[in-house]
């Protein structure tokens, strides 16, 4: 069973699976375990089939390793080493190491993939039933199937991705100092952990990035960090020396940006919100301006502030743009947007007109109580383009010798005031040609025979289609209708064939329609025909068919032509 | 809909009505009918604006000779711009029921600084700045230096303005701040001066509470309002401390300093001109003896200091002798400094009334009672005459001038206390004298005068029968009126022990506590783990906050919130508390989440809302006694026993309650919002203090969420936003907190809304 050449990373010995001892092997592409006994794989596993693996926490006394497996199913490894638990636990160390560096290269997208598919047919019975009838009866494949729906996946998959994890605002907390028994102190800290101070505070990063590996080692970056007063929230006295300092310098000075930079949002601004300012000369009893003389407090105070700022930043800082663009394209508001994006522009909120809009509309939001009123807002069907130029460039036309002088003429010369000055002259010099126009008797005459009894209504009965079909009969011919719309749409999107590829498609579209008509369009046929409807139910299908043979011949004929 | 509300047709710009609103219509119409003032307590977020706004313009014009005019005075200006919000979308009502817009012109006045468009001016930040350049540009003497020298700078909105703008009258229409700036922008007028001089043809007007009661500013801006005006002060609750506030004066060191300077300075000038222009100083000396101030015909422009007395009480008589020569009146000055400075050189602290005052400055340094009161007035008369474009430099002089003119004046109703030292550094000498307004109804006595009917109406004004005491008037009508709710979308609970049973209060004696701090703090940890967006806290003094979230941070409950939403804190520096609130909101905004600690008294607890999810629940953490060790409150506190019959602890609880409501009423913002509300103190629960919450939270607050532990309030917590996160919609609350105009004509549901009503 196993490949000769395959390339054994690993072997465990001692490993009980389901009561029976044996032996753990760990190859390049799978996993495998045999009886000790044996020379041949009683379990094996293509590392790309499992999940995820599991461990059995360090107080069970059983040292096991559980393998899910993508359809559900699992299996579980004991570690029994008869050397004792230590050689257990390390034996077991070992092979969870070793797969948790395999999996992630095997976890292909493909996957992720299939459960989207899966998802979109759970949800989608149209769809569902158009794979059963098109892909499962072997009609086209089931990659043509999916290229033709790929807007349903990527757009889901699309939102998903958007997404960032934040920073928890209490890493810092987190980072629990252990004893080490001595006088020391353990800081324990994880990649995350360093990510994250990182994330919020840029200016370590650079520090960092500067300082450690030419002037100070890794660990003794750290261990200064966490001894500085920048670490320290009640920090005050800086000491020169120290390399975070900057850092303390810097983040007040960001601070102070963001201040000037936000400092024109009307509604929450409290320097501005009041009208008169007092002078300090005129107080009554009103405020109690006691400050604090403890200025250790007032940092720390500050601090949590500006941490709590720059956390925010961080989940900030990537999505912002894409937040607002979405907003913005819901709701239509395009004012909103603009002032939103050039808030470094008004510095005064003189020169910018956009600023009064957007904070009336905010004073607006305010003041709405929306269950008092009745007009409820619909809301716009959001637009979603994967082909964003093709909408707001419309088709290009198609003009004809004698408009196209005119258009030149047009576009180039007359503006649009005189464009429409024309237009309005043309519809004041307008009148109906009668020239064209049937006469009275014969008009009539049309219109009775058009009339339910007359004899171009032959074909029509008073009674309704619906009522005469039977359910299960409509059914399948929408379930026919449906399949071959499909494939007549793939079929015509071969047109104009450009490519050797599509040359190719449109061939085995060609067969693919023959085969439709045989295996489905007839059998049907000769089913309705059973029932003996008054009119054709068919026809329009065949119609539809007759049309794509015709388009194919002419194609054909064509081609044969030029080559020729 | 058009309703009709006691016989009158009134067009309410919704197509449903809360009960409430249109009780407070009726209430209002009474008072209106009877030509007097009211005070009516309605919760915040139940459309109060809206109804005001609809009832008084039915009225006006319904009965134009009753009422001319509507005064609208609020305490912001991001709450000004709603009220001229609110007025357009009941015009655009209008114009949509009678498909055009009536004859009618609402008007926002705002200070120079938030309506300026001069492009160099309004690039000043600062108000005094903005004032004092305006000035160097637009006073009268200015101009005419300009018509003789065409390099002297003027201001071209100004100048367009005073030769056109006041021949046209501002079209219909209802003009906020931006409205006016654009407006004069296009026909090249300045806004300010336009809007000041549209006043008296303007329907509504809408400004800050501070052109009415600060003296100093309502006798340039206010003067020539008709009686048959309506005010309305919106937001009322702080109404009587804008009134002390604006009388009071603060006098340092540094004042003194300064004055001398501007002393020195004034010197020079008055020398110069008398080198140049000799006769400028003479005429001005004729005029005083003629009396005749106000025959220099005051020009709007030149007004800068004005008398910081109540019009009323300006003698209608010539300046006296000894101060109408330039240069007496600047020894005058100088001498009246001085004696200020040896007041200011104590040991110890004294307080004393203003007759006393007077009584040894005539001692000491011989001056009289009678030119002190011109003091302002001739001071303003001088900078006039020497042609003075700077003024603001010479506010320290003029606070002086204003202070020697109230204390002559009033005997009654300040009192002067100079402290040595602050006392919590007594060694160091820093002498302040404080000179404050005890009695608010100095300067709102004037206006429930002056107009007909006065309204003042906040969400928060119980107890309400304090309000006519401490502002001294008769209302024709009192009333509170409840919210009517569909499902009970605020919960009021009083937390007063923690889990280990420990007592929860910030009394002077505990507050300290390490139990009390630990338990505020697993009050606060337990509940930003429950709460979804944002938590807001309010402390009772920014000392207070201080040493709690230093001892929060020992005790490691900082961490503990962070772990669950993002920490911002109020500090005492406006410009980062305003980003720390634009953070705050963001976070909520987002889904992080966040809680903001922050001041009762403070600027945020004043003007800021929480609605929705930026305030899911507000944490009150202690009662918010105002810091009663100050000598100014205790001084007020006598005097309001002596003279109203105000017992201190009365008015103290009535003070901390008003502001707790407050603090506590930022979280709701109408009836599709919910919010808990927290009172952390066991002194909540003593029926003192119960009572005096508004009626509308007490509803809510049964005997059964009086004295919860922490525990069992995050079980209420809990059960209350599982019961609020449900779907709410239109049709639960019709018929009940939501009325159609069927509804609300129908015999049975007036009845059954009369009960919402409470006359006090």
């Amino acid at each position: 069973m196993s490949k000769s050449s395959e390339e054994v990373l690993l072997i465990v010995k001692h490993v009980k699976n389901k009561k029976t001892d044996g032996e753990l092997y760990l190859m390049g592409e799978r996993m495998g375990w045999m009886l000790e006994s044996k020379r041949v794989f009683n379990i094996s596993y293509m590392y790309a089939d499992i999940k995820t693996q599991k461990i059995s926490p360090d107080t069970k006394e059983k040292v096991q390793l559980q393998v899910i497996l993508h359809d559900g199913s699992a299996n579980t490894f004991l570690f029994n080493n008869p050397k004792g638990r230590q050689q257990q636990l390390q034996d077991r160390e070992s092979v969870k190491e070793l797969l948790q560096q395999l999996l992630p290269k095997f976890k292909r997208k493909i996957s992720s993939e299939l459960e989207e598919k899966n998802r979109v047919l759970q949800q989608d019975p149209e769809a569902f039933q158009l794979y059963k009838d098109l892909v499962v009866s072997g009609v086209i494949s089931p990659e043509e199937f999916w290229s033709s729906k790929a807007h349903l996946l990527s757009s889901s998959s699309k939102s998903s991705q958007t997404q960032n994890l934040g920073v928890s605002p209490a890493f810092l907390a987190d980072i629990k100092p252990q004893t080490d028994g001595a006088n020391g102190l353990k800081y324990n800290l994880t990649v995350d952990i360093i990510q994250s101070i990182f994330k919020t505070y840029p200016m370590v990063k650079k520090k960092h990035a500067e300082a450690v590996p030419h002037l100070v080692s890794e660990s003794d970056f750290w261990t200064r960090f966490f001894q500085s007063h920048y670490f320290h929230r009640d920090r005050q006295a800086l000491v020169p020396k120290d390399i975070f300092t900057e850092c303390a310098k810097n983040d007040e000075e960001v601070m102070k940006e963001e201040i000037t930079r936000h400092g024109n949002d009307p509604l929450v601004d409290l320097t501005q919100i009041k009208d008169q300012n007092i002078d300090d000369e005129y107080r009554g009893i009103v405020d109690d301006n006691r400050s604090s003389s403890n200025i250790a407090n007032q940092s720390m105070i500050r601090r949590f502030n500006q941490h709590s700022t720059m956390v925010l930043r961080t989940c900030c800082a990537s999505t912002t743009s894409s937040t607002e663009q979405t907003i913005s394209d819901n709701t239509g508001q395009v004012n909103g947007k603009k002032s939103k994006i050039q808030p470094e522009l008004q510095q005064n909120g003189q020169t910018n007109l956009d600023e009064p809009q957007s904070k009336k509309r905010k004073i607006k939001e305010k003041l709405l109580y929306e269950d008092l009123d009745n007009t409820a807002v619909a809301k716009g069907v959001s637009l979603r383009l994967t082909n964003m130029d093709r909408y707001l460039h419309g088709p290009t036309p198609t003009t004809s010798e004698s408009l196209l002088g005119y258009h030149q003429n047009f576009l180039s010369e007359i503006s649009t005031d005189m464009a429409v000055q024309e237009i309005a002259n043309q519809v004041k010099s307008w009148t109906s040609s009668n020239l064209k126009m049937a006469l009275g008797p014969q008009a009539l005459s049309v219109l009775g025979e058009l009339s339910p009894g007359g004899a171009l209504m032959s074909g029509t009965s008073l009674q309704k289609l619906h009522k005469q079909v039977a359910p299960a009969t409509r059914q399948e011919l929408q379930h026919n209708y449906n399949a071959l719309c499909e494939l007549l749409r793939h079929f015509w999107a071969c047109f104009p064939v450009s490519s050797k590829h599509l040359e190719e498609k449109v061939l085995k579209m060609r067969m693919t329609l023959e085969r439709f008509e045989m295996n489905k369009l007839l059998p049907l046929k000769e089913k309705l025909a059973q029932y003996h409807y008054a009119m054709n139910l068919t026809g329009h299908l065949e119609e539809m068919l007759k049309a794509a043979y015709n388009k194919y011949d002419l194609w054909q004929a064509k081609r044969v032509s030029r080559r020729t | 809909m058009k309703i009709n509300v006691d016989g009158l047709l009134v067009y309410f710009p919704y197509d449903y009505i809360y009960p409430e609103q249109f009780l407070y219509m009726q209430e209002l119409k009474r008072a209106l009918d009877a030509k007097g003032h009211c005070v009516l307590e309605m919760p915040s977020g139940t459309g109060k604006t809206v109804s005001l706004l609809s009832l008084i313009i039915a009225y006006m014009r319904a009965n134009p000779l009753d009422v001319t005019k509507m005064i609208y005075c609020s305490r912001t200006v991001p709450e000004l711009e709603k009220v001229v919000e609110e007025m357009r979308s009941l015009m655009d009502y209008y114009v949509q029921e009678t498909g055009e817009f009536p004859k009618f012109l609402g008007l926002a006045l705002s200070s120079r600084k938030n309506m300026c468009i001069h492009p160099e001016v309004s690039q000043e930040r600062d108000g005094k700045q903005v004032d004092g350049k305006c000035h160097q540009l637009t006073a009268s003497f200015v101009r005419n230096r300009h018509k003789n020298n065409p390099n002297v700078p003027v201001c071209d909105f100004y100048e367009n303005f005073d030769a056109n703008g006041r021949n046209i009258p501002l079209p219909s229409g209802i003009f906020g701040l931006d409205e006016l700036r654009e407006y004069g922008r296009k026909y090249g007028w300045c806004p300010y001066f336009l809007a000041r001089y549209a006043m008296s043809q303007a329907n509504v007007i809408v400004y800050s509470y501070y052109y009415l009661l600060d003296p100093k500013i309502a006798d340039l801006v206010s003067k020539e309002l008709p009686k048959q005006s309506v005010v309305v002060f919106d937001e009322a609750h702080n109404i009587d401390n804008v009134c002390v506030e604006s009388m009071s004066v603060k006098i340092t060191r540094r004042t003194i300093d300064k004055c001398n300077q501007n002393i020195e300075d004034l010197s020079k000038q008055i020398r110069r001109i008398k080198d140049v222009d000799e006769t400028r100083l003479q005429n001005e000396y004729q005029r005083m003896v003629e009396g005749l101030r106000e025959a220099n015909i005051a020009r709007e422009t030149d007004l800068v200091l004005a008398n910081p007395v109540i019009p009323d009480e300006i003698l209608q008589e010539a300046v006296p002798g000894s101060i109408r020569n330039a240069e007496h009146f600047i020894g005058f000055m100088k001498r009246f400094i001085e004696y200020l400075k040896t007041r200011l050189r104590v040991q110890h602290v004294v307080s004393e009334s203003p007759p006393s005052f007077l009584k040894d400055c005539q001692a000491k340094v011989c001056i009289d009672r009678k030119p002190l009161r011109f003091c302002s007035e001739r001071l303003s008369s001088l900078l006039r005459t020497l042609e003075l474009t700077d003024i603001k430099d010479y506010s320290a002089l003029s606070v002086v001038a204003n202070f020697a003119t109230i204390i002559s004046t009033y005997t009654k109703g300040f009192s002067l206390i100079i402290e040595p030292f602050d006392d919590r550094t007594p060694t160091i000498a820093n002498p302040i004298m404080n000179f404050s307004c005890l009695d608010a109804t100095i300067a709102v006595k004037p206006i429930f005068n002056r107009f007909q009917t006065v309204v003042v109406t906040s969400g928060t004004l119980s107890p309400l029968d304090m309000y006519p005491k401490i502002l001294d008037f008769q209302p024709v009508t009192m009333a509170t009126f409840t919210m009517t709710l569909a499902r009970p979308c605020i919960c009021p609970m009083i937390v007063s022990k923690g889990n280990d049973q420990v007592a929860m209060s910030s009394k002077y004696e505990t507050r300290e506590d390490i139990a009390v701090t630990r338990n505020y703090g697993n009050l606060l940890v337990e509940m930003v783990a429950i709460v979804p967006d944002g938590v807001v806290c309010f402390f009772t003094s920014y000392i207070y906050m201080e040493s709690i979230v230093a001892a929060w941070y020992e005790q490691g409950i900082i961490d503990q919130i962070q772990k669950h939403k993002l920490l911002f804190i109020e500090t005492q520096d406006a410009a980062e508390t305003s980003l720390a609130l634009l953070n705050y909101q963001k976070a909520c905004e987002n889904g992080r989440g966040a809680v903001l600690l922050s001041v009762a008294r403070g600027k945020v607890s004043e003007g800021i809302d929480f609605d929705h999810h930026y305030g899911r629940a507000v944490i009150m953490f202690g009662v918010p006694y105002v810091y009663t060790q100050s000598r100014i409150l205790k001084a007020r506190l006598e005097y309001l026993r002596d003279q109203y019959q105000i017992r201190e602890n009365d008015f103290l609880t009535f003070d901390a309650m008003r502001h707790a409501a407050q603090c506590v009423g930022r979280a709701l913002r109408g009836k599709t919002d919910y919010g808990i509300m927290i009172f952390a103190d066991k002194r909540f629960s003593r029926a003192d203090k119960r009572g005096k919450i508004p009626r509308w939270i007490q509803e809510h607050l049964t005997d059964n969420l009086c004295n919860l532990s922490i525990d069992e309030a995050v079980q209420v917590a809990k059960r209350f936003l599982r019961q609020m996160a449900q779907p709410f919609s239109r049709k639960d609350q019709l018929g009940l907190s939501l009325l159609t105009l069927e509804q609300l004509q129908s015999e049975e549901m007036q009845k059954k809304i009369e009960s919402k009503i409470q006359h006090v």
